[in-house]
C-alpha cells in the first residue's frame, strides 16, 4: 500500500509536522511519496519521491492550485492514502482533494486500530473508529499524535507544473502573532485556567499557583476568547503545543484541541469538579474539587 | 443578495455520553440537552451582521438537518436575525457521513443562487471539519476556512484565517463564496424577546431528506466507545484540606518540581 504525504510550507520553510506524516506512514506500514508546494531547498529529507510545485508561483495559500498540485501528484503516484496534518492548512485542503476524487476522508486521527482509524468525538469524551469504503482515502492526523521521525535520506525531486489559478481566493500574506508576553514552549511548569475558573476576576487565583510553583500561566481557548487572559497563554491546537515537566489544568474539561496541545506533558494534574471530564484521560492525578476552593489552599500550603 | 447559513444541533458537551442500543455507533440521545453547535453560532452572527451592514436587503436563510428537535436551534437562528429557515427532516442524520450531509446541502442549495454561505468550521460532536468545504467544492464556490476576521465590500470578502501559534493569514474571496467560521470570529448575540416573538412568524420550510439524498457514505463509523483511561492515572476525592497534602506528597514523589 502507498501513501502520498502532503507536506506544509510556510514563510519559506518546511513545517516540522511533515516528519509526523512520515512517522504515521511508517506505523501504517506503507511506502511513501510526498508532495510539497514550496521550494526544492525545503523538500522533506527522506528516501522517496517528492513531487514539488513552486510556492513562488502558486502562493503559500491558494487552495485551488494546491488541490490541483496534490491531485497531479496523486495521479502519478496512485496512492491508497493521501495524508495531511490536521492543521489550518490540512483541514482547509484535505476535503477539496477528497471531493475531487469522491473518496472518504478521516479527520484528526489519533491511533490506528484493527477496525479502522481512531478519532476523538463528543469533545474528546468518546472515540470512534472510521473506515472509508473507497479504495483510496484522505486522512488527516492530529498534531503531535504521531512522534516525528528524524530527517534522514535524500529525496528524488519531481517537479510539477500547475496552473496558479486561485479561483476567486487570494492570499495577501500573514499577520504576525501579537507580541507574546510569555513563551510557554520553554516553561517547565504550566498552570492553566479553564472555563471552570468562572470569571476574569478569578484568574489571579490560578496565576498565584503558577507563581508558587515557579511556573507560567496557561489557558484554554474559551478563557482567551473571553478576554480573561492574553493569547500567548493559550495552550492547544491553535495556541501553543507544550510539554512541560508539570502541567496543572484548573477547571479545564479537556476539549480535543486542548488535549492535543498538552498531552505530551511529563506529569499532568487536573483539578475539576467533574470526575468524568475528558482531561482525566490524560491526567496522572485528577483532583475532584472546586478549583476556587482547592487552588488557593494548595497555593497557601506551597508558600509555607 | 441571498445568504445561507448551515447549522447543526448538537448535544450539550457537558453531558455524559454512552453508546446507544441498536448498532451502538453513536451515543444514546435520551435525557440530553441540546444546543446550536458553538461554531455555527459565530456563522449565524456573522451572516446577520452582514445583512445589517447591507441595510437588511439580503435574504438570510438558515438550514439544519435532523429530527424535529433541531427546530429549536433553527428558531434561535431566526431570533438572531435569519429571515426564513429550511428544516431537512431526518431522524437518522447522525448516521450520515460528512459526504452525505454535504451532498444534501449542496442539492438543496444548487440553483437557489446563494451568493454567500456561512458554516461553522466543524461540529462539536463529530468534529470532522469537512462539510463546509465539501459543500463549496460541490457548488464550485470560492472557499476559505477558520475565519477569525471578516469584512465585506463590493462583492469581495476580506478575511483573516486563524493559523497556528497566533499567526493569521489574510485572504480575500470573490462572491459567490462559502466561509467556515472559527470560535471568536465575533460575539454572537443573545436573541431579545421581541426578536424571539418575531421569529415565531418566520417560515420554516420542511423537506424530507429523501428528496435530497442520493449518496452512500464514504467514511462510515465502525465502532463508538469510551476511551481507555491512561494507565496509572489516579483520582483523588474528598475534603480540600485532605486533598492538598495528598497532592503535594504525590508531586514530591513523582516530579522534581516541588521540594
Amino acid at each position: 500500500m502507498k501513501a502520498l504525504l502532503v507536506c506544509e510550507y510556510r514563510e519559506g520553510k518546511l513545517l516540522d509536522a511533515s516528519y509526523e506524516l512520515i512517522a504515521f506512514a511508517d506505523q501504517l506500514g506503507v511506502t511513501k511519496a510526498a508532495v510539497l508546494i514550496g521550494s526544492e531547498a525545503a523538500a522533506p529529507q527522506f528516501d522517496g519521491t517528492v513531487y514539488l510545485a513552486e510556492a513562488a508561483s502558486l502562493g503559500e495559500y491558494n487552495p485551488s492550485a494546491h488541490k490541483t498540485a496534490i491531485l497531479a501528484a496523486a495521479e502519478k503516484e496512485q496512492p491508497d492514502y493521501i495524508i495531511f496534518s490536521h492543521s489550518s492548512y490540512g483541514w482547509d485542503t484535505a476535503p477539496r482533494v477528497a471531493a475531487a476524487l469522491k473518496i472518504g476522508q478521516v479527520t484528526e486521527i489519533v491511533a490506528i486500530t484493527d477496525s479502522g482509524f481512531e478519532v476523538g468525538c463528543c469533545n474528546a469524551k468518546m472515540r470512534r473508529s472510521v473506515k472509508p469504503v473507497t479504495a483510496q482515502s484522505v486522512l488527516t492526523i492530529q498534531a503531535g499524535a504521531f512522534t516525528a521521525v528524524q530527517p534522514a535520506g535524500t529525496p528524488r525531486i519531481e517537479k510539477l507544473v500547475v496552473s496558479a489559478d486561485s479561483k476567486g481566493v487570494s492570499f495577501s500574506g500573514y499577520e504576525p502573532a501579537e507580541a507574546k508576553d510569555v513563551d510557554l514552549t520553554k516553561a517547565d511548569i504550566i498552570v492553566s485556567a479553564g472555563r471552570g475558573v468562572g470569571k476574569k476576576e478569578n484568574i489571579p487565583v490560578i496565576a498565584a499557583l503558577a507563581k508558587a510553583l515557579g511556573g507560567e500561566l496557561g489557558a484554554s481557548r474559551p478563557v482567551v476568547d473571553a478576554g480573561w487572559v492574553e493569547h500567548s497563554h493559550q495552550v492547544g491546537t491553535t495556541g501553543q503545543t507544550v510539554s512541560p515537566k508539570l502541567y496543572v489544568a484548573c477547571g479545564i474539561s479537556g476539549a480535543i484541541q486542548h488535549l492535543a496541545g498538552m498531552k505530551k506533558s511529563d506529569f499532568v494534574v487536573a483539578i475539576n469538579k467533574d470526575k468524568d471530564a475528558p482531561i482525566g484521560e490524560v491526567a496522572d492525578v485528577l483532583v475532584v474539587a472546586d478549583v476556587l476552593q482547592f487552588v488557593p489552599a494548595l497555593t497557601a500550603q506551597l508558600q509555607k | 443578495m441571498k445568504i445561507l447559513t448551515c447549522i447543526k444541533q448538537v448535544a450539550d458537551m457537558e453531558s455524559r455520553f454512552k453508546p446507544a442500543g441498536g448498532d451502538g455507533l453513536w451515543f444514546d440521545e435520551n435525557d440530553l440537552a441540546w444546543r446550536m453547535n458553538e461554531y455555527d453560532e459565530y456563522a449565524v452572527e456573522q451572516a446577520v451582521q452582514l445583512k445589517e451592514q447591507l441595510g437588511n436587503e439580503p435574504e438570510l436563510t438558515v438550514l439544519s438537518i435532523g429530527p424535529d428537535r433541531v427546530v429549536e436551534a433553527i428558531k434561535k437562528a431566526l431570533a438572531m436575525g435569519a429571515d426564513r429557515a429550511v428544516h431537512i427532516q431526518d431522524s437518522a442524520a447522525h448516521q450520515k457521513d460528512p459526504w452525505q450531509i454535504a451532498s444534501i446541502i449542496a442539492t438543496y442549495a444548487k440553483s437557489k443562487g446563494f451568493d454567500l454561505i456561512f458554516t461553522g468550521m466543524q461540529s462539536q460532536d463529530r468534529g470532522s471539519a469537512q462539510v463546509g468545504v465539501l459543500v463549496a467544492e460541490l457548488l464550485g464556490l470560492a472557499c476559505a476556512t477558520t475565519l477569525v476576521g471578516f469584512s465585506y465590500a463590493d462583492g469581495q470578502i476580506n478575511a483573516k484565517r486563524e493559523l497556528e501559534g497566533g499567526l493569521k493569514g489574510v485572504v480575500s474571496l470573490q462572491l459567490p463564496a462559502l466561509v467556515t467560521c472559527q470560535l471568536g470570529l465575533n460575539v454572537p448575540r443573545y436573541p431579545t424577546l421581541p426578536n424571539i416573538m418575531k421569529a415565531k412568524k418566520k417560515e420554516i420550510e420542511a423537506i424530507p431528506v429523501d428528496r435530497l439524498l442520493a449518496e452512500q457514505p464514504l467514511s462510515p463509523t465502525t465502532s463508538f466507545y469510551s476511551p481507555a483511561r491512561k494507565g496509572g492515572g489516579i483520582t483523588l476525592e474528598g475534603e480540600v484540606a485532605d486533598l492538598v497534602p495528598k497532592l503535594i506528597a504525590i508531586l514530591k514523589e513523582k516530579t522534581t518540581v516541588v521540594r
